[in-house]
């Protein structure tokens, strides 16, 4: 036996003592062999998803649209990307689904079924804008580590379900409650029964929003699997990890959340600016809150051309994390002049807005049309990319397509 | 009582033998195993396993890639193989590029906070592996806008 073979045994010995089983010939498996039972289906079918969305990971699953697929007012399920950071629970049976109330500032812990949850507190319906804090991350140089996200890793879809407010009412909250973060029902990738994938959470007064939702539909249907099924605590405006899938748990906290992925550099960002590369301790990082003002031309599709006379509509969707998009602007000489594109209002707050123009080229050639949004308090996208952090989040630079008038 | 005696001093010889004999059979075994464990077929069902391993298929390297992992051929590929793709597919390694410091950052933190072992001497072949095959390249400050699908525009 080698050195090779010998690292093949340990290997599997591990892995075995991870999956709690003995693999029977493990020692003849071939080097790094997936057992079948670990296998997964082809994802675009298992999920309901459109072919032409970019799968980045399959364990965990992980999966982002292409600009131009974003183009529906209402981010259907089949252009909703998917950012797991464990395994998704397996769901036969959900009728005794429970979500409990609990944490160290509840009056009394209590339960909920999800039909106590529909039957008890008033249905909202919001459109929500998702967006996944490393969202651009692929741009960031040097590379920051983790899913390469390009522009994808957002949708505004429309949730349904009780406002997190009207049941915290209904539990009973302590004055020196903090903060909430919530607790899933996916595992860990190990299976480790002791350790959450992630278990995020936010300040009370974002708990406390009307918009913020324990959602039990996605537009008006059940939440599919992926997405949380049967319950998901939907944040809009906030990275989308706080809005936290298969929820069964919420806990109201005395002190800022301190679960899984609320440290360390995870979803944290500098809190004082840093040099791209830099080295910084986690002492030094601060929690992201509200996403930054962002926008994405989503048509046309990046690559058109056009005969020479004629002009291009253009559209897509603006956001502004707790915010509302105040202007929109379009270039097509690299910054050097913007025009204004009309813009609608949000259809309820922390919705994402529509922009269009159209637009006359001067003559031929290769052009690149540039959108920037500039949100209510003034800020806008930069046009190169914004701070460098470890963990490449809040790239809000602006989007841009090619195109050619021929 | 002579014979008594006699009795004893020869199980006790017997004794003796019985254990050199069964601790050289262990040690020799245990060396064959060690040697050879790999070429013995255990059984019928074995040889079946092993036959359907898809050692052929899947298990193959096309133009520099290992084409189940995705992985880049090199030196510490199996390491890297036997070590980075139980918890999550390999995607995850193939997507990054980091340097030896970041890289290293990296595994440390799986092994703070995700279950990730102890890699021995195993994680410098790794990380030579990573900063050989998946290096940072230099990107700016904004990259022109790269394969491009052109197309008619209709209205
Ligand atoms: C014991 C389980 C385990 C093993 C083995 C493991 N990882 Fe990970 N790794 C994780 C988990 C969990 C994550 C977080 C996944 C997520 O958030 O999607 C992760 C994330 C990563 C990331 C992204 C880092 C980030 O900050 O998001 C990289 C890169 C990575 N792993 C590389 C490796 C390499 C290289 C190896 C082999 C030395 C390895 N992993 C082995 C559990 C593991």
């Amino acid at each position: 036996m080698n050195r090779r073979k010998f690292v093949r045994r340990s290997a599997l010995a591990a892995f075995a003592g991870l999956i709690g089983t003995d693999i029977v010939f493990g020692a003849k498996m071939t080097e790094g062999y997936v057992p079948l039972g670990a296998q997964d289906p082809d994802p675009f079918d298992l999920f309901d998803k459109d072919p032409e969305m970019v799968l980045l990971n399959d364990k965990p699953w992980n999966m982002e649209a292409r600009a131009h697929l974003l183009d529906d007012s209402i981010t259907p399920n089949k252009y909703m990307f998917i950012r797991n950071n464990g395994i998704v629970p397996e769901q036969n049976e959900v009728s005794d689904w429970k979500l409990t109330v609990d944490g160290e500032s509840v009056k009394q812990q209590k339960s909920y079924s999800l039909s106590d949850l529909k039957s008890r507190f008033a249905p909202h319906t919001y459109q929500l804008t998702l967006e996944c804090g490393g969202n651009g991350r692929a741009e960031f140089d040097p590379p920051a580590k983790g899913n390469q996200w390009t522009i994808g890793a957002v949708s505004c879809a429309q949730w349904t379900g009780v406002r997190l407010r009207d049941v915290l009412e209904d539990v009973g909250i302590k004055n020196d409650a903090v903060y909430i973060g919530y607790h899933g029902a996916d595992l860990h990738l190990t299976r480790d029964p002791n350790k959450e994938p992630i278990s995020r959470g936010v300040p009370m007064s974002k708990a406390l929003q009307d918009e913020t939702l324990i959602a039990f539909q996605m537009n008006g249907k059940d939440i599919p699997l992926v997405h949380g099924h049967p319950l998901r605590l939907v944040a809009g405006g906030w990275p989308a990890s706080v809005s936290g899938k298969w929820l069964k748990r919420i806990s109201v906290r005395n002190k800022v959340h301190d679960g899984e992925k609320m440290e360390g550099s995870s979803y944290r960002m500098p809190c004082e600016p840093i040099a791209p590369g830099e080295v910084i301790s986690d002492d030094d990082m601060c929690i992201i809150e509200s996403m930054p003002v962002k926008s994405l031309i989503t048509h046309p599709k990046s690559g058109a051309m056009l005969a020479k006379g004629k002009t291009m509509d253009i559209r897509g969707h603006a956001w502004a994390g707790e915010l509302e998009v105040g202007k929109m602007e379009y270039s097509i000489d690299f910054g050097a002049t913007w025009k204004p594109c009309s813009l609608e209002k949000p259809v309820n707050r922390l919705a994402w807005q529509r922009f269009s123009a159209n637009i006359a080229f001067p003559k031929k050639g290769y052009y690149e049309i540039w959108a920037k949004a500039t949100d209510t308090k003034g800020l806008s996208q930069p046009m190169i990319l914004p701070g460098w952090n470890p963990k490449g989040y809040l790239n809000n630079a602006c989007h841009r397509i090619a195109v050619k008038i021929t | 009582m002579a014979s008594q005696k006699k009795f004893w001093q020869w199980s006790r010889g017997t004794y003796r033998f019985l254990i050199v004999l069964c601790a050289s059979v262990l040690i020799i075994s245990i060396i064959m195993f060690y040697k050879y464990g790999d070429e013995l077929h255990w059984d019928a069902k074995e040889k079946d396993t092993y036959i359907e391993t898809p050692e052929n298929d899947t298990e193959r390297i096309e133009n520099g890639i290992h084409l189940r992992t995705g992985l880049k051929e090199g030196v510490g590929l199996t390491e890297t193989i036997n070590n980075c793709t139980t918890c999550h597919s390999a995607k995850l390694v193939t997507q990054n590029r980091m340097d030896r410091e970041r890289w290293t950052a990296t595994i440390r933190w799986m092994q703070k906070t995700q279950n990730l072992w102890d890699l021995g001497p195993n994680e410098e072949i790794i990380v030579n592996y990573l900063v050989t095959n998946y290096p940072p390249g230099k990107k700016g400050r904004r990259e022109n806008l790269d394969n491009v699908e052109w197309y008619e525009l209709k209205n």
